[in-house]
């Protein structure tokens, strides 16, 4: 196995190019256990943390990028993003151990599409977008488009993900993120939910977004859950529905971690008790009207 | 550097009950000492092993060829390469689990070793061991082996203690009985009776360190093994009679032990290291992966267990009976008879029976794990009685005291207790605050009582004064919780000189007298007495050349406080108290050399009793239980030092809390692990638990000339029924089957709110 | 197999090694560099045993390829304590009896450093949610947690006097 450290976008890919078996990684938190537990070696190890784009995390006008190997220690240390995106830094600071933020990035955890990975689905409800680097160049599609299924994701031989943009939230909008875990740390989610809320200058819902993580090959979006809450108060038998639809729109399966019946219940409980926190947050005062 | 230490003696002893920093401490806070996987020889190859993918199979072949073409390959060994051993053997299940002969019994069941240059050209040449295997269908569940038609595992086994005796191999290796008064009768006398079952899964000691040792033989076959083991003696006669060794052959010297709780009571890698390491003259290295770890070594036993009490109004229980089935993986083991041994030993019960089956099945061997089976049968019996006391309408405390057994009870097997200290734990934790602090909302409280009974076994210590007058002591057992701290205390004491001024060793096999393993709670008790023993031997000699250097009879002279003092009624003059430093600073002219052995086989180990109090916190909508407040009493005799005495209860406190919650052996249906790792093997994290405020109640055992009672594994025994207890008081859901997940959590208390919707 | 030449700094002096391009930093502490302080108790950073620091971040060493200490500057438990100094965390360790057998403990020191640095007054629940990286089988983290608070104490008391 050999390792490089390129400095460029096009070093990278160029690198990627030439080796069909390179793999690259960021805080390889994910890749290293795989390779322990008899995965296939890949010829070269492609470490993308020399490539500053790729550990930038900036605040645009618009927005925020994200680089996609920025540990998410970085990311949670960041006041302005975990400002406007709380329940999305949540996410990222409940992955491992401090040892493990050190290292994990969203990149990694997006492109490693487990199912139960603890970003995506705050990344899907954040409808946040991911810029794809490869031999053709660059795109930039949807976070949600990333992964396909259970370790299988859209990316095409030789590309990788640069970075994450993040559109700067409306007025009145907060995220939050909740996850089940047997322990209290170190475990890896039984069911995850993601909620983003907007509310309308009279607290009712004007936009939401409800996405479940372990609960399906991929992150599940709860179309019925958001339209129960639009234009109504995010309370009562707003949050039944939500607890209703979330748990029937959780498609799970039986394994090691947990059983179908459970996650369906549990996905409803924490759909809900995320919506109640994200609208919570909606309603503090320095989200109100922007300029 | 200073070091200080806080609460000086108590009890009138000057050194026993010191909080000593642990000699051994500094190297280990500063990374130098020296585990088994810390030691690397000039010429060192690096062993890996092949590992059986099926949980039950026959080999059919194994071709060792294209690995030992292999880069960097020395030697390949397989179940050929050692002596046949008789299945009537005493260590055949021993032999044969350490590498597979005919037969794999277990997914990761060891049947190659490969050695090479380094441990990536071991490991590739390990895949290439080429071994045939027809599957056979594998025996996974206590049910399962029990079945009419199950696939025997053991052709050879015939259940033992059966009546009438077994004419056909089963998968029952053993059955054990143990009755008194009048079963009928008693529960005839009952005026409330109740049957419950329990069911639990494997789970593992989970040491932090993994297996590991160093074996390096001479030209001459002389073998020295450096490993981490509970028991290094055991090392040496285990490896000998795998492969058909004398003792002297072989030297082992103890390297730190990273932990071990029972599990490195046994040996796994050293006979296959020495092995290597002869056939290739060179010394090998084998380390596990922690997925070997889990894979191939010791979880504890798991068991289905059917409890049965009778009670009177008054809450007298008057009649038990329990039904124990144990499953010990791929050998026979002694889950069941250590289980019926302590299924009603903390009650006086006047009418019981106990049958308990050991059963075989396609996982790991078990082995020893902390009070090996008692937890389980704690799980039955103390949650049992909760309900009892539920249902009787008495305090939960009241009904253990009423029933609790003290000096001159009989055990269960029939023979009377000495002094014990139970009572005098349920009264500790009564007087606790905790006892009455207020619970919050979907909080609940849970108190349960453990019983072990620790063991004695031999023990050989050393001590030799140096010529300075600081001594050092030698014992034979593995330090794998302080103990060399407390050798130090008692020597101290015995000796009169500070604990600073002796230095505490684990001898290895060559340098120390024979001393039994590390287990049964019995280091500090039995090791201790060898200690005090050769202590007081030493005192004998002490007091000898001090008469020769006062001219006095020996019997004028007593032993005061590290000096030889003459008490007898003579003139006095010139015969000034002398310091043990200057009688050692003198021993070249008055004798020689002063050193002095103790080597015992202890009796009258005397059990261990502990109660434990539980808060718990449980989400009633994702059953998930938070830990929110632990006290845990535990009569320790007395406690050497105090610290590691406090640090064996807590440790057992949060073993047993993960056992209750998370920890869960996970197999898929062909009997492969799923959880081989930390991640998915759920042992406690530090955010997992609070402060577990250990009380250390003092009941002297009168066997132990400080009264030393051994602590470490009573510790593990009641946190399964306390936590079970306090999920009952918090959700009014009982809970039978570990673990005691969120999944399993949710379901009590959504299937109980279905059954009150129901009416 | 062509080994790759690593310069770094290690516990405050230059060091080189060499080390395979998949070799883990871990293994090369260990075994090139010589420094078995550094432990391992699961190879896929489920235990934090191989905790190390490296360029100010607490990383496990296992999960680090070796290569990628070229020109970093890396810390381990051998070197926690100046001269013949314990490190308060050491010393604290020692006194508060927070190991048993001791295999976690370099681990658990280096990670308690890197939190007294971020953290100098960490509540209990800090020091328990910063350690969970950390498993201990022996001591149920009780004594670990007291010691990591008190040496947090020791070192605030021995700013406040200007040491
Ligand atoms: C102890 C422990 C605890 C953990 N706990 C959690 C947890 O609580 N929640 C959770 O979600 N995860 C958890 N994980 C998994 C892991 O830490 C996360 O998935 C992490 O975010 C992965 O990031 P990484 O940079 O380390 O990924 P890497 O291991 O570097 O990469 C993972 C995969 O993604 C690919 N990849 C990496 N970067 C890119 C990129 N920019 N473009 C394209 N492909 C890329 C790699 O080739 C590899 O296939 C845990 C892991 C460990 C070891
Ligand atoms: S060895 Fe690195 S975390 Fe366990
Ligand atoms: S002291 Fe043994 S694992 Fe921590």
């Amino acid at each position: 196995m050999r390792y490089e450290s390129p400095t460029t976008v096009a070093e990278a890919v160029e690198l990627l190019g030439s080796e069909p078996h390179a793999r690259v990684y960021a805080g390889a938190t994910d890749l290293i256990p795989q390779i322990r537990s008899g995965r296939p070696e890949p010829t070269v190890m492609v470490d993308l943390k020399h490539i500053d784009r790729l550990c930038a995390i900036t605040s645009t006008a618009a927005g925020f990028t994200v680089g996609a190997a920025a540990p998410t220690a970085d990311i949670c240390a960041d006041g302005a993003l975990a400002a406007e995106f709380p329940g999305l830094v949540e996410a990222s600071g409940l992955i491992g151990s401090d040892q493990i933020q050190n290292r994990s990035s969203w990149g990694g955890n997006l492109a490693n599409a487990s199912p139960a990975a603890d970003t995506p689905p705050s990344l899907v409800a954040n409808c946040a977008r991911a810029v794809i680097a490869g031999p053709d160049g660059e795109r930039t599609v949807l976070a949600a488009e990333v992964a396909t299924g259970p370790g299988r994701t859209s990316l095409t031989p030789g590309e990788f993900i640069v970075e994450f943009e993040l559109d700067r939230p409306p007025a009145r909008t907060a995220d939050a993120y909740l996850r089940l875990t047997p322990r209290t740390e170190m475990d890896i989610a039984v069911v995850g939910a993601a909620v983003r809320i907007s509310l309308d200058a009279q607290g009712r819902v004007a936009d939401a977004a409800v996405a479940l993580g372990a609960v399906a090959p991929t992150v599940v979006r709860v179309a019925d859950a958001e339209a129960a809450l639009i234009g109504r108060e995010p309370a009562g038998d707003a949050l039944a529905a939500v607890e209703a639809a979330a748990a029937a729109a959780a498609d799970p399966i039986d394994d090691k971690r947990g059983t179908v019946a459970y996650r369906r219940q549990v996905a409803g409980v924490l759909a809900r008790r995320a919506v109640a926190t994200a609208a919570e947050r909606a309603a503090e005062p320095q989200r109100g009207d922007r300029p | 550097m200073t070091i200080t230490e806080a609460n000086p003696g108590y009890k009138g002893y000057k050194y026993v009950g010191t909080r000593l920093i642990r000699p051994d401490g500094l190297e280990k806070v500063t990374g130098k000492a020296r585990f088994a996987a810390d030691l690397n020889l000039a010429g060192q190859l690096h062993g890996a092993v092949v590992r059986s993918p099926h949980a039950h199979a026959r080999i059919v072949s194994i071709d060792t060829s294209r690995a030992e073409a292999m880069p960097g390959v020395k030697s390949v060994i397989t179940g050929d390469d050692f002596p046949s051993v008789d299945p009537g053997h005493r260590q055949y299940d021993m032999c044969v689990n350490i590498i597979a002969r005919d037969k794999v019994f277990y997914e990761g069941h060891a049947v190659a070793a490969v050695a090479a240059s380094t441990l990536e050209q071991a490991r590739a040449a390990a895949a290439a061991v080429e071994v045939e295997y027809e599957a056979l269908q594998a025996v996974l569940t206590i049910d399962e082996a029990m079945a009419d038609d199950a696939p025997v595992l053991h052709s050879h086994m015939l259940t033992r203690g059966a009546e009438p005796p077994a004419e056909a191999p089963s998968n029952v290796a053993s059955v054990t009985r143990f009755s008194g008064g009048d079963l009928e009768a008693g529960f005839a006398e009952a005026d409330f009776v109740v049957e419950r079952e329990f069911s639990t899964k494997p789970v593992h000691q989970g040491y932090i360190e993994p297996h590991a040792c160093v074996a390096d033989t001479g030209q001459d076959g002389h073998t020295t093994i450096w490993c981490s083991s509970q028991g290094h003696f055991n090392v040496r006669s285990s490896t000998a009679t795998l492969l058909g060794w004398e003792n002297t052959r072989i030297k082992v010297v103890p390297a730190e032990i990273g932990g071990g709780f029972g599990g490195k009571t046994t040996i796994y890698l050293e006979p296959l290291a020495a092995a290597l390491s002869s056939q290739a003259g060179r010394p090998v290295k084998m380390v596990m992966t922690r997925s070997e770890v889990f894979r191939a070594t010791g979880p504890a036993p798991c068991a289905k267990i059917r409890v049965k009490f009778g009670a009177r109004s008054d809450g007298a229980i008057v009649a038990a009976d329990a039904h124990l089935i144990y499953s010990n993986g791929a050998y026979q083991g002694a889950g069941g008879m250590l289980g019926a041994m302590t299924v009603f030993e903390s009650y006086k019960i006047p009418n019981f029976a106990v049958e308990a089956l050991d059963v075989v099945v396609n996982t790991a061997r078990s082995a020893a794990y902390r009070a090996p089976a008692a937890p389980l049968t704690a799980f039955a019996t103390e949650t049992v009685l909760d309900e009892i006391a539920e249902e009787l309408g008495i305090d939960a405390m009241d009904l253990r005291l009423k029933n609790a057994v003290k000096e001159g009870d009989p055990s269960t097997m029939g023979f009377p207790l000495a002094r014990v200290g139970f009572a005098e734990c349920l009264e500790a934790i009564r007087s606790h605050p905790h006892f009455s602090a207020p619970l919050g909302p979907n909080q609940g409280r849970g108190l349960a009582a453990g019983y072990w009974f620790n063991i004695g076994e031999s023990s050989s210590a050393i001590v030799n004064l140096n010529e300075d007058g600081t001594a050092t002591v030698v014992t034979g057992s593995p330090d794998i919780g302080g103990s060399r701290a407390s050798m130090a205390l008692m020597a101290a004491e015995e000796l009169g000189i500070d604990p600073h001024d002796i230095r505490p060793v684990v001898g290895d096999t060559e340098a120390v007298g024979f001393t039994d393993i590390t287990e049964g709670s019995r280091a500090t008790f039995a090791t201790g007495r060898a200690v005090v023993e050769a202590c007081r031997n030493m005192v004998i000699e002490l007091r000898g050349r001090a008469a020769t250097m006062m001219e006095a009879e020996v019997g004028d002279i007593d032993w005061v406080d590290g000096h030889a003092v003459y008490t007898g009624d003579g003139d006095s003059e010139g015969k000034e108290p002398l310091s043990l430093a200057v009688i050692a600073g003198k021993a070249k002219r008055t004798g020689g050399p002063l050193t002095a052995t103790g080597s015992l086989e202890a009796h009258g180990a005397g059990p261990s009793f502990t109660v434990h109090l539980c808060d718990v916190e449980v989400d009633p909508e994702t059953g998930v239980v938070s830990i929110v407040r632990y006290t845990a009493a535990q009569d320790a005799g007395t406690a050497i030092h105090p610290s590691y005495v406090e640090g064996q209860i807590q440790g057992g406190v949060a073993q047993g809390v993960g056992w209750a919650l998370n920890e869960e052996y996970i197999y898929d249906s062909d009997g492969v692990m799923e959880n081989p790792g930390f991640l998915d093997y759920r042992v406690p994290v530090a955010s997992d638990l609070p402060m577990i405020d250990a009380v250390i109640v003092e009941v002297p055992n009168p066997a132990h000339p400080y009264g030393v009672r051994g602590v470490g594994e009573a510790g593990i025994v009641p946190p399964i029924p306390a936590v079970a207890n306090a999920i009952h008081s918090a959700t009014g859901c009982r809970i039978r089957d570990l673990p005691m997940s969120p999944v399993r959590v949710l379901e009590a208390i959504t299937a109980a709110g279905a059954r009150a919707n129901g009416g | 197999m062509t080994r790759v030449h690593v310069t770094c700094t290690i516990n405050g002096d230059p060091a080189e090694f060499l080390c395979d391009g998949g070799q883990t930093l871990l293994d090369a502490l260990r075994d090139e560099v010589g420094l078995t302080g550094v432990k391992e108790g699961c190879g896929t950073g489920d235990c934090g045993a191989c905790s190390v620091m490296m360029d100010g971040r607490l990383l496990c060493s296992c999960l680090v390829l070796a290569a990628e200490a070229e020109g970093s500057d890396v810390s381990t438990v051998e070197g926690m304590a100046s001269g013949d100094e314990l490190h308060p965390l050491q010393q604290c360790f020692l006194e508060g009896a927070a190991l048993q057998c001791g295999i976690c403990t370099p681990g658990f020191l280096v990670a308690a450093e890197a939190l007294l640095e971020r953290n100098p007054d960490p509540t209990e629940t800090e020091v328990r949610y910063a350690l969970a990286g950390n498993l201990c089988r022996c001591t149920g983290y009780d004594k670990i947690v007291r010691s990591v608070m008190a040496a947090a104490r020791s070192i605030n008391a021995g700013a406040g006097s200007g040491h």
